[in-house]
Order: structure tokens, then sequence, then C-alpha cells
């Protein structure tokens, strides 16, 4: 039998380290889990593939530099929001996030980890998504960085709107809620069909949603090669800064 | 002066408008095992959860480790094992004890953990796929890895087979040793006896009782036998020195309570002989927590 020291030797660990290891665990839990990744990687590729192939949309020049922003838009919601709601609200009602809350990790760590991993994923989504449309012919136009720009305050605007959900609603509710947003936002939000094919009556209300004005913004950098898209830029700041306050304060811990 | 491990005066905890706590005083020593025990609803786990600071109180003063509860400054120094649950559905066993040892400074080596738990061949298991009994040893693991003052154990033995609930004394015993102070609620009257320096029942949210098992259970002995039914305990009563009693319950279960030496032994064996009683299963007991509890509170434990 191994002997085990037990004698109390108690300490924290710095807090690189408590992150790192943290955002390494939501990392593989996200690659791991089928359905995330269904949401994450598949779809979208399957919608980027699929949209730029067939002759279904009515688009001014090629239909893959027009459908790879909105897609590159969706797959960043799909985790910041759908994937991170999901597995929140259930960390939540499994006891995880308190159990957590008695580690030395604090909730700082615990929320500078979850960014982390939400980054790192959404990197590797941008990577697979620029090679397959790289692949099928697209040319981007623009300022990468602003792309970038757009990415974060999306990343900010998802993630507070999963938060707010997961730390306020049941985790069946909030799984049920997170897919079908998923799915309305998926026909909705600009992704693969225009906003400007919508009825004018409902097409401002589009392009008030985070997806409407994220898959614009990106859409006018990546196919148009504008400068930084101040419209959508302050529509996902506002979403950001509202989202994330509600979450803040609203968010229960069990 | 250092701070006792736990210290509680006057707890109330209400749900609504139930009573969780109601008024409990307790202290826990350091480096003791102390084991709060009660049936279930008794307030076991919302004081436990009060400690670890995962619920608010109402009314009374809580002190752990001389800090109040929830104190960040306690985060690292003390190991917490929730009743179920805390653990990553999908995690597998040995990634959420390398986990939780990444957020210590001086943690135990998590593969010979999970070898002392008897979990190694559950390593790459996800958590939901381990019984309820490997579920509660890998808490019990994360709970001491890394090498805690003060452990707070939440029933840690409760669904577990007899192997396991040996494997998990063995680990308190150890961590006493070390001089890890333990707290941990159960309803078992073994586990008390046999793991606790101090046992503290409560019921309906008070403290009924509390001290040493020997202390609990008194230096008190009983004699008990089976014979016939309906002996005349009166008779007997007659013989025996004054301060003594009888009963008997069920039929044909006799106890008699008392200064039980070597003459009371001999005055009920002569006068069962004068009576032509056979006695049958004679023996010297002390009293169980559990009859210590039915006398408390009039009720059985579980």
């Amino acid at each position: 039998m191994t002997t085990l020291d037990f004698s109390p030797a108690p300490g924290a660990a710095p807090l690189a380290r408590m992150v790192g290891a943290q955002a390494g665990a939501e990392i593989r839990a996200m690659l791991r889990n089928g359905e995330q990744l269904l949401l994450t990687m598949i779809i979208p590729v399957l919608l980027l593939v699929g949209f730029s192939k067939a002759p279904l949309l009515n688009v001014a020049g090629e239909r893959v530099d027009f459908v790879a922003p909105g897609v590159l838009a969706l797959a960043i919601m799909s985790t910041a929001f759908t994937g991170q709601a999901i597995a929140t609200g259930f960390e939540r009602r499994y006891g995880v996030l308190k159990r957590l809350g008695a580690t030395p990790l604090s909730r700082t760590g615990l929320l500078l980890a979850k960014t982390l991993a939400v980054l790192a994923v959404e990197a590797l989504q941008v990577v697979v998504l620029v090679l397959v449309a790289l692949a099928l012919g697209w040319s981007p136009g623009g300022n990468p960085v602003w792309a970038a720009v757009l990415i974060l305050l999306g990343t900010a605007a998802f993630s507070g709107l999963g938060l707010l959900m997961a730390g306020t609603l049941r985790a069946e509710a909030t799984l049920a809620g997170a897919n079908l947003v998923y799915l309305v936002m998926l026909g909705l939000g600009g992704v693969v069909l225009p906003l400007s094919t919508y009825p004018g009556s409902i097409r401002p209300v589009l392009e008030f949603l985070p997806l409407g004005a994220f898959t614009d913004g990106m859409r006018a950098v990546l196919a148009e090669g504008s400068g930084l898209p101040w419209g959508p830029v302050a529509v996902l700041a506002a979403w950001a800064v509202v989202a994330l306050t509600l979450a803040a304060r609203t968010f229960r811990w069990e | 002066m250092i701070s006792p491990a736990v210290e509680i005066t006057g707890l109330v905890k209400r749900y609504g408008r139930t009573t969780a706590v109601d008024g409990l005083t307790l202290r826990c020593a350091r480096g003791e095992v102390t084991a709060i025990l009660g049936p279930n609803g008794a307030g076991k786990t919302s004081t436990i959860e009060i400690c670890e600071g995962f619920l608010r109180f109402d009314a009374g003063s809580v002190r752990v480790l001389g800090l109040a509860p929830g104190d960040p400054a306690l985060r690292a120094r003390v190991g917490v094992m929730p009743q179920s649950g805390g653990v990553p559905q999908a995690i597998r066993a040995s990634e959420w004890l390398r986990l939780v040892s990444r957020f210590h400074a001086h943690p135990l080596p998590p593969a010979a953990l999970l070898d002392r738990l008897g979990l190694t061949e559950h390593a790459r298991t996800p958590f939901r796929r381990l019984s309820g009994g490997q579920q509660q040893r890998l808490s019990l693991a994360a709970a001491v890895i890394g090498r805690p003052e003060l452990v707070f154990l939440d029933e840690p033995t409760a669904g577990l087979d007899p192997q396991a609930r040996h494997a998990c004394w063995e680990v308190v015993g150890e961590l006493r040793s070390a001089g890890v102070s333990v707290v941990l609620t159960t309803h078992y009257m073994d586990e008390a006896e046999k793991l606790a320096d101090q046992v503290v029942i409560i019921d309906r949210g008070r403290v009924v009782a509390g001290g040493s098992p020997a202390t609990l259970t008194g230096a008190e002995r009983q004699l008990r036998f089976r014979a016939r039914p309906g002996l005349n305990l009166d008779e007997l009563l007659m013989a025996l020195p004054p301060g003594s009693a009888a009963k008997e319950s069920p039929a044909g279960h006799y106890i008699i309570e008392g200064l039980v030496d070597p003459s009371l032994l001999a005055t009920v064996t002569a006068w069962c002989a004068t009576e032509g009683v056979t006695t049958e299963d004679l023996s010297i007991e002390r009293r169980t927590l559990e009859d210590v509890f039915l006398e408390l509170t009039g009720r059985e434990l579980r």
C-alpha cells in the first residue's frame, strides 16, 4: 500500500498555473463533447462548403466570399454563447462551480480560464474555417485586425449572454434555450442569407441583434474591405456591456 | 493562542419557514476527528456547508481556523468533500485529481492518491461512469490532495461497500495521525465510535449531546441475557443492590443496568438458578451511541 504524507502543507499554486490548468480542462471538455463539436465545427464547415458550392444564393461576386465571414461569426457565437451557456449551466447544476469555489482558484481565476478556453477554441475554429474557405477559393479582403476586433467584441457580447442564461436558468432550460437561439440566429442572423433579403420592416431589428451586427461587420471588413465598421462595433459593444453587467449581477453560482 | 478548527456559537439557519439549524453551538479541536452525528434532516449538512462558506446563516457566529467561513485565505487551508457531485460529469478521474492538485502549492501526487483509494484502474473513466462509491472516493481524494489543515467530509461513507468504507476510515485515521483536523458528518454509529475523538449528536438543528464516544456511552455497562419470557423482575431487583434497574424488552430479552461488577453477575446467575431459569447469551456490554441517541431523542437514528 502506498504511504502518503498527509501532514498539512497548505498553499495556493501561482495564479498562472491554476488558470492554465483550468483552461486546459475546459478546452479538453469542449473538444471532447460531440454535441458541442457539431455546433462549433461540423455545422459551420458544412454550411461553408454547402452554400459556397451549391447555387442557392443570389449574391454579387463569389459565393464563398459572401458565406465565409457569416460562417466565421456563427462559429464564434456557437463557442462563446451556445457551448459556454450549456457547459456552464450544467457545471452549476452539478455543483462544480460551488466545488471550485472551495479550491484556491478564485472566481476571477475561473472566469479568466473560461475566457482563455473560449478564445483558444475560437482560434482553432478560425484556422479550420479559413483553411476550408481558402480551399474553396475564398479571397478575403480588408484588414484582419478589424476582423479580430469584431471577433473579440462578439466573443464578449455572446459570452455575456451565455453566462446570463447559464447563471439564472435551470440547466435543462439553458440547454434548450441556447440551442433554440443558435437555430433562430442561423436563420435570422445573416449567416448565409443577406439581411437585405428580409422585409424592410424587420431589418432594423435584425441589424441590432448581436449576430446580425456581427455578420454585417465581418462582411464589411472581409468582403468589402472596409475599415473598422463603427455601426456593428457600437452594437456589439453595447450588447457586451449590457449582457456582461447583467450576468455579473444575476449570476447564481449554485 | 491557537484558534480551534471550528467554533460555532448559537448558529441559526432558516429556509423559508423551516428552521434547519436552531441555536447550535459546538467546538472542534485542532488535530482531532469530530463526528457530527444525527438523523437525516437534523441539520448536519447545513452546518457543514455554512462552515465551508457555501451557505449564509441567519444568526450566531462561526469561525473556521479563526476566520470567517468563505474567507479567501481558507481556500487553500481547508479541504472539502461534498455529499455528492461537485465534479464535471465528463472529466476522467485522474484528470480531476490532477486539475485540483494544480491549484495547490504542495499537492500529494495524484497517481499515488488514486492508488491509495483503489481507483487506479478507473483513472481514465469519466466521472459519470464511476459507481457511487467510486465517485465518493474520488471526492475524498480531491478533498485531501492539497494537504489541508482541516477537512470537511459530508457523509464520506454513505453508500460505500464495506471495503471502500474501510479504505475511507484508514485515510481518516492517517489524516488524524498526520495532525489534520477532520470534521465529518455521518449517521453511522459505528463510524462515529470508531473514528471520532469527539462526537456531537444533533437533532432538529440542536446539539443534544457531545463528548468522546466513551463519555457519551458512559462507563455504565449493561448485563444482557435471554431466558423464558415473564420472569418476575421485582423479585430479582430486591436481590440486587439499590440503584439497579431491570427490564424485559422485547419479551424474553432482559437488560440489567447499574454497577455491573462480579458480585452483581453472581447475584443474577444465583437468582436464575433458584428460579430454575437457564440463561442464554449472557453478556456484559457497554451502551452504544445508538442507545444514547434513542434515550436523548426518543427516536431511531435512521
